[in-house]
């Protein structure tokens, strides 16, 4: 009948869900209750005892102090926190937590920000009656993230227990009994997951910290800042500690409709790549073959002139989609104020047959927090761990709470969980999915019709076909397009298809963008159909592809590397050699960009300019710069609007980004995000190609030049390295084994690498990663490829 | 999902044909019959004791690896159960095992005497291998002999109120 | 010593055969086995005037609780749908104990029909009888028994036409007392440490795989059928109000002929200890533990003038625990004793919750230092303010168990420990 019940908490009247635990009442009415076992995301433990408190009810008092954490309320029961009883049980407990806890707050790098030693202050430990040996635990090598402390840890589980919950993957445990009992991964390994390092702000005290900011400052000598996270689309939100104009390490936010209280390793540690030996530091051109440093306005000058003399139709602006919304925005604005329509931020995209008839606005389809409430959802074309790992997180309950997810890939990819893969290479992937279409009676029209009545559903496809028709019915089933769709030569088709599926069982489309900011994009008129808020362009410009194909005369690279942020570098690297005028910003110096560029312009990268993402799921997050760029870098808003005013372009007199983004949100206003194409899709398929295939996935690792410039990460497992991987039978065909160096070319210059074994790639493929060093003379990302054993 | 109500299946690659031996499997099989299915990991203790016997008295993380392979678990939960039950032995062990109970029962009717005398006779500490490697000596919590006390388990039998002349031969006794 | 006394007749009713013969299946059905099971599949006897009939017996758990068994099995939602699950404890690892070895190895069968019944009453198709690991004949005896019953139709699917289904396993533990802590026991069936889960939810709301569950001891599943047969009324009469019932001792420690016997509850503990042959070698009787090394130590005079039940023993400051008397006799350093407990349950601790972990750990070596002659005057205090710390604030009882002997020792032999602390004070000078 009632759906909430009183109780009282040190006199005072709390409102409470029946079955919530006492420490949640408190928590939320800010009584605080010490605890070190107890995390509201994980599973209760109530091991550490250190939340007991005194408790009565219908006016009998507990015989014994109860665990705050794991005792249900009841109505009208009442609880003491204070109370002595409560106090000496929590001393108790203290004690005891002490005993064999080094104390050696002063050089431990969670010293000043420990909850045990927060809490231990709050209860005035005794001077110590423990005059026995403390114990000594030897340390793990837990991999370049974590730095491990083992002799502190109070054996609270928690690292365990989101091994087991989140992550999905246990690789820590609890070994040994009683005293004895060890937490570690028991044979020495380097932790693999992409979330692992959540376990150290998981870690009450300093057993886990973070090994690229271990030591290298004191909690108070930081300054807080908050920032959004610019890797993938969900937009983490951030905490920055800075020192000294130097971001020193980065912690999670809450919000609870992004990434709750979880951060990816990705937006956590990439930070590292900011403080780099090759940032960019002030503006070069280039004079007869060689990089002269320049004043700023000497460059913008240059750049300016050679822009207002550039034919505006051989002009191509390529914009990283992890670039602000203001950026974009006033990138746009100068193309298209000189006349130039060809601007894109689809980096890897490659077909673009559909263009047309896409979505101006797409998006995630739902909110975050909605994946976890799917009850089956389709996702087509992504690595969803690599991509968006808070996302997998998301899909990942959604699959624990009796969802069913299928994935439709080029390859198997590793989950934590069940689903069901569909992965036959990336030509495969459009049979699967009209299988599926087929399986729903779907006839489709136009070419779709061959497409669909040339293949014969299966047992699975019709499981899969019925359990998405539930779930639409039902109004949660989703079907997601990701970052290996949008690479793919039939991606047009891909498209078309999932649209068919949707209509026949009522799911809806969602996009998982590329970037952080690829939803802005989309909103900042980043694209060469679309202006700022969605309106169709009257002209429509070049994409990405064209640009490079045609190639344009005059490029501006902003925020990129070419040969490894380019969905086929080998054209793009060609083409920018074959231009009059490429200007680059860039907060990095590379060998590509320097090879092709004329102009190079330092801007400010993450955490050094002000701006906004617009996340996966259309929420606009602004922050602020937490550093200044390095030596005479600026943000690239500034330098935009400076160009700007030397083109005597209209209405460049903006002050900062928030007067930017407020011109924008007015002209997005109109425009909801919507993934409903404008007209019907449907393009011939093209094919991948004939013999064997390159699979060209980007590891996580190595999706933009800041990860790529990331030391810890580029250690580790998501590690961004050459190399074919293939399956057993694969090689066997080709006569290769493990370890064997190999030539590999996609019509082009020949790069030696080595193979490597790997059942999750179907016959009739390679593996060989995109984006990463040595690849940047192949070609696109799916397309046949020759592989050679090596002399 | 809480850790406590559900196994966390890990599936993987290897070939489970190829895992231990066929009759190992067998008789694993037979024990993970008695559980609900996706529950194949209360089979691990059955398995580990199997595996155990098999090799001589001791795991090895190989082995280890290959019972969490067998039954889906994670190998950190297999590593979990190992070191947290007394019989599993994770060092290599002698053929024997010569178990005395130390608990108070026993300790009343003259078990310290009998570790010393084993101690000293065999050159052994507890936990490790005699001198001559015929018999590795552990010391143990009540074994539930109480009666017969001081109790002695070698191998699989109990040995009853012996004294350290008549646990003399039972150890010359093994061969 | 009281000749009227019933003797070994309940749990222990096949020990006067011969011994290859008393765990077969022809010679249990020759007493009378498994009568009230096939009686109660023929009758479809109602499962609620079984369970009466259990509380009129008045039994109560022998495990160590002494919670009533017909309550316990009351609280099993039977009419939910979904599997449920009985669990017999045969883990038998509190020192001083080994009732329940006996039962498996003489009389396993009344164990698997103890457990039928139980499976019938509480609506669960599939048991464990969880028996630990070391106890290598105990196992293959009961395995020999469940191989009889099955052969015979005893148990399996739509058993004797009957509709009902019973299937029973056994699952062997592998060396960990706390074990025998029944959600402890419950994860190790589930293939993992045994970590005594925090309660609530008990486990008839959620037990074994997350399924209303019961628990009890073997002694408590082999003693049903003897109730049924011979009615509540019946083996209420052989103890006391309140204290229904015979029980198994096993007395242990300094006697002259250590044994289990079954007999009344009330029996006077002098009788008992006659039964065992008296102090071993005609020394004086110093001290009792009543109940299994986890419950309080009583000085022999006032446990001499004590009777062998639940309330009797509650009356002098102890609990009858498992039933496990263990005498200690004149001249035994109660120093030692102590750290010889303290050992076990520093070794014995789970080490999840932080009191237990850590505390018992520091127990075990303050009265070792004490043992050796290293004490110090302030450790009496602090042992007991330690003690007191554990104590029930833990999730399992493990904890109070390694406080209470702390807490009764330094009660009634304080004076030892302050001779020690002196002499080596003294020693040390
Ligand atoms: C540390 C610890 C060890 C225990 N060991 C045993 C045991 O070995 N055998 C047993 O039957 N009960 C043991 N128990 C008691 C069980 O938790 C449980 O109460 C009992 O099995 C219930 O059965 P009953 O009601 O038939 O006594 C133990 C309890 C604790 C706290
Ligand atoms: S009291 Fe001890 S044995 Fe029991 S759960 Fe806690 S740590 Fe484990
Ligand atoms: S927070 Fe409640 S026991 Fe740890």
């Amino acid at each position: 009948m009632t759906d909430t019940l009183t109780i009282e908490i040190n006199g005072r009247a709390c409102e409470a869900s029946p079955g919530e635990m006492i420490i949640a009442v408190a928590d939320r009415e800010g009584i605080s209750i010490p605890r070190f076992c107890y995390h509201k995301k994980l599973s209760i433990a109530a091991n550490c005892r250190m939340c007991l408190v005194e408790a009565e009810q219908g006016g009998r008092p507990f015989p014994k102090p109860v665990p705050a954490c794991a005792t249900p309320v009841f109505p009208g029961m009442k609880v003491q926190t204070r109370s002595p009883k409560a106090i000496e049980a929590q001393r108790s407990v203290m004690e005891f937590l002490l005993i064999n806890h080094p104390l050696d707050c002063p050089i431990c790098d969670q010293g000043g920000e420990c909850e045990l030693q927060d809490v231990a202050m709050g209860y005035g430990a005794d001077c110590s009656r423990f005059t026995e040996g403390k114990r000594v635990v030897m340390d793990e090598d837990l991999g370049p993230l974590i730095a491990t402390d083992m002799t502190r840890c109070i054996q609270c589980t928690r690292c365990v227990r989101f091994g087991a919950e989140i992550a999905g993957l246990r690789e820590l445990g609890g070994t040994g009994r009683g005293e004895w009992m060890r937490i570690g991964t028991y044979v020495d390994h380097p932790l693999t997951h992409e979330l692992s390092g959540n376990i150290i702000d998981l870690c009450p005290v300093g057993a886990l910290t973070a090994k690229p900011s271990r030591f290298t400052a004191r909690a108070w000598e930081l300054t807080a800042r908050d920032g959004i996270a610019p890797h993938d689309g969900v937009g983490s939100n951030l905490r920055l500690h800075v020192r000294r104009g130097q971001v020193m390490r980065v912690h999670p936010r809450d919000n609870e409709t992004v990434n709750e209280t979880w951060l990816s390793d990705r937006d956590r540690f990439s930070y590292v790549g900011l403080n780099g030996a090759d940032r960019l530091t002030e503006p070069l051109v280039k004079r007869e073959g060689r990089w002269v440093a320049v004043e700023w306005t000497e460059a913008l000058t240059l750049v300016a002139e050679r822009l207002k003399a550039a034919d505006a139709h051989a002009t191509g602006w390529l914009i990283a989609p992890n670039a602000t919304l203001e950026e974009m925005y006033l990138a746009q604005g100068i193309a298209r104020g000189l006349g130039c329509p060809n601007i894109d931020h689809r980096l890897r995209q490659r077909d673009f047959r559909g263009e047309g008839a896409d979505p101006r606005l797409p998006w995630l389809g739902v909110s975050i927090p909605e994946l976890q409430s799917q009850e089956s959802v389709l996702l087509i074309g992504s690595d969803i761990r690599a991509e968006h790992p808070l996302l997998a997180h998301r899909l990942r309950q959604a699959v624990l709470a009796d969802g069913s997810l299928t994935l439709v890939n080029p390859a198997r990819v590793d989950l934590t969980h069940p689903a069901t893969q569909l992965a036959q290479g990336p030509a495969g992937m459009v049979g699967e999915l009209a299988a599926i279409a087929a399986a729903l009676g779907a006839s489709g029209f136009g070419i779709l019709r061959n497409v669909i009545a040339g293949v014969k559903p299966s047992a699975e496809h019709q499981a899969i076909a019925a359990s998405l028709r539930s779930a639409g019915g039902n109004d949660i089933g989703l079907i997601l397009l990701g970052a290996l769709a949008a690479a793919h030569p039939d991606y047009t088709l891909l498209k078309a298809l999932a649209y068919v599926i949707a209509g026949f069982t009522r799911c809806k489309v969602g996009y998982l963008p590329a970037a952080a900011n690829s939803v802005g994009a989309a909103l900042a008129g980043a694209l060469p159909g679309v202006l700022p808020g969605g309106e169709p362009a009257a002209r429509r410009g070049l994409p990405v592809s064209d640009i490079l194909a045609a190639p344009c005369r005059t490029v501006v690279l902003w925020g990129l590397e070419p040969d490894l942020d380019l969905g086929n570098p080998r054209l793009a690297m060609d083409a920018l050699a074959q231009a009059d005028f490429v200007v680059a910003a860039s907060a990095f110096r590379s060998e590509s960009l320097e090879s092709v560029a004329d102009v190079l312009l330092p801007i400010g990268a993450f955490a050094e300019t002000s701006g906004t993402f617009v996340n996966a799921a259309g929420t606009w997050q602004s922050f602020q710069g937490a550093v200044p760029p390095p030596g005479s870098a600026r943000p690239g808003w500034k330098i935009l609007r400076v160009l700007g005013n030397l083109l005597d372009l209209q209405g460049f007199e903006y002050r900062d980004t928030a007067e930017i983004r407020t011109e924008l949100a007015t002209q997005c206003a109109a425009a909801p995000l919507d993934n409903t194409p404008v007209a019907e899709l449907g393009v011939a398929p093209l094919g991948v190609g004939e013999g064997l295939v390159r699979l060209g996935d980007v590891p996580p690792y190595a999706i933009d030049p800041l990860v790529r410039r990331c030391g810890p990460l580029q250690r580790t497992a998501g590690l961004a390295t050459i190399g074919v991987w293939l399956n057993a039978a694969q090689a066997a065909d080709l006569g290769l084994a493990a370890g064997d160096v190999v030539e590999v070319s996609q019509d082009g210059p020949v790069v030696r690498t080595r193979v490597l074994i790997d059942q999750r790639v179907p016959f009739g493929c390679a593996r060989i990663p995109a984006g990463v060093p040595g690849s940047e003379t192949l070609g696109d990302q799916f397309a046949p490829i020759s592989i050679v054993k090596a002399e | 999902m809480s850790f406590r109500d559900a196994p966390l299946a890990v599936i993987r690659d290897r070939d489970q044909a190829t895992l231990l031996t066929p009759e190992i499997r067998a008789a694993i099989d037979s024990h993970v019959a008695k559980y609900p299915g996706e529950w194949k990991q209360s089979a691990v203790m059955p398995a580990l004791a199997l595996v155990q016997e098999s090799n001589g008295g001791w795991l090895s993380r190989e082995l280890m690896d290959e019972v969490a392979a067998y039954l889906d678990m994670p190998e950190v939960a297999v590593y979990e159960v190992a070191t947290f039950y007394g019989m599993y032995d994770l060092k290599p062990t002698a053929p024997h095992k010569v178990c005395i109970c130390n608990s108070i029962s026993c300790m009343l009717n003259g078990s310290e005497d009998l570790i010393h005398h084993v101690e000293y006779k065999y050159r052994v500490k507890p936990g490790e291998i005699s001198a001559d490697g015929r018999f590795t000596f552990k010391e143990v919590e009540c074994l539930g002999a109480c009666r017969d006390a001081p109790a002695v388990l070698i191998g699989k039998t109990y040995h009853e109120k012996l004294s350290a002349a008549a646990l003399d031969t039972l150890i010359e006794g093994l061969e | 010593m009281a000749l009227n006394q019933q003797q070994n007749t309940v749990c222990l009713r096949t020990l006067h055969l011969p011994a290859d013969e008393r765990c077969t299946l022809a010679a249990y059905r020759r007493l009378g086995g498994y009568a009230q099971w096939e009686r109660i599949l023929r009758d479809k006897v109602d499962p609620s005037t079984v369970i009466e009939e259990l509380k009129l017996s008045n039994l109560r758990g022998r495990g160590g609780a002494g919670f009533p068994t017909g309550l316990k099995w009351s609280f099993m939602p039977r009419n939910a749908p979904g599997q449920k699950y009985i669990i017999c404890n045969s883990d038998e690892g509190e020192p001083g104990t080994c009732k329940d070895r006996d039962i498996l190895r003489f009389n396993p069968h009344q164990v698997v029909e103890g457990m039928a019944i139980a499976g019938y009453c509480i609506g669960a198709t599939v048991g464990y009888n969880y028996i630990r690991g070391e106890f290598f004949e105990p196992i293959a005896c009961f395995e020999g028994a469940l191989q009889e019953a099955y052969a015979a139709g005893l148990l399996g699917r739509d058993i004797q036409g009957s509709g009902v289904d019973f299937d029973l396993y056994t699952h062997a533990g592998a060396g960990a007392y706390v074990c025998g802590e029944e959600t402890a026991l419950i994860e190790s069936i589930e293939g993992k440490k045994g970590q005594p889960r925090y309660k609530p939810p008990f486990p008839a709301q959620c037990g074994l795989y997350g399924r209303p569950t019961t628990i009890n001891n073997t002694e408590t599943l082999a003693s049903v059928p003897v109730i049924l047969e011979r009615g509540g009324q019946w083996f209420l009469d052989q103890g006391r109000p309140n204290n229904g019932g015979t029980k198994l001792f096993s007395i242990s420690g300094h006697v002259n002929n250590p044994c289990n016997v079954e007999v009344s509850l009330g029996t006077p503990f002098r009788d008992l200890l006659a039964m065992a042959g008296g102090v071993k070698d005609g020394r004086a009787l110093k001290a009792v533990i009543p109940g299994g090394s986890s419950v309080p130590v009583v000085p022999g005079d006032l446990m001499m003038e004590t009777d062998m039940d639940y309330d009797s023993i509650t009356k002098v400051g102890s609990m009858l625990g498992s039933g496990a008397v263990i005498v200690i006799a004149e001249g035994t350093c109660m120093v030692k004793v102590l750290a010889n407990l303290s050992n076990f349950y520093m070794r014995e601790s789970c080490g999840q919750c932080t009191p237990c972990r850590e505390g018992t750990g520091w127990l075990a070596r303050v009265v070792g230092r004490i043992a050796a002659g290293q004490g110090r005057p302030a450790d009496l205090d602090l042992l007991e303010s330690v003690a007191g710390r554990i104590g029930g604030r833990t999730i399992c009882a493990l904890g109070d168990a390694a406080a209470m002997p702390v807490q009764s020792f330094l009660k009634h032999y304080r004076d030892e420990f302050v001779q020690l602390i002196e002499r080596g004070a003294s020693h040390a000078a």
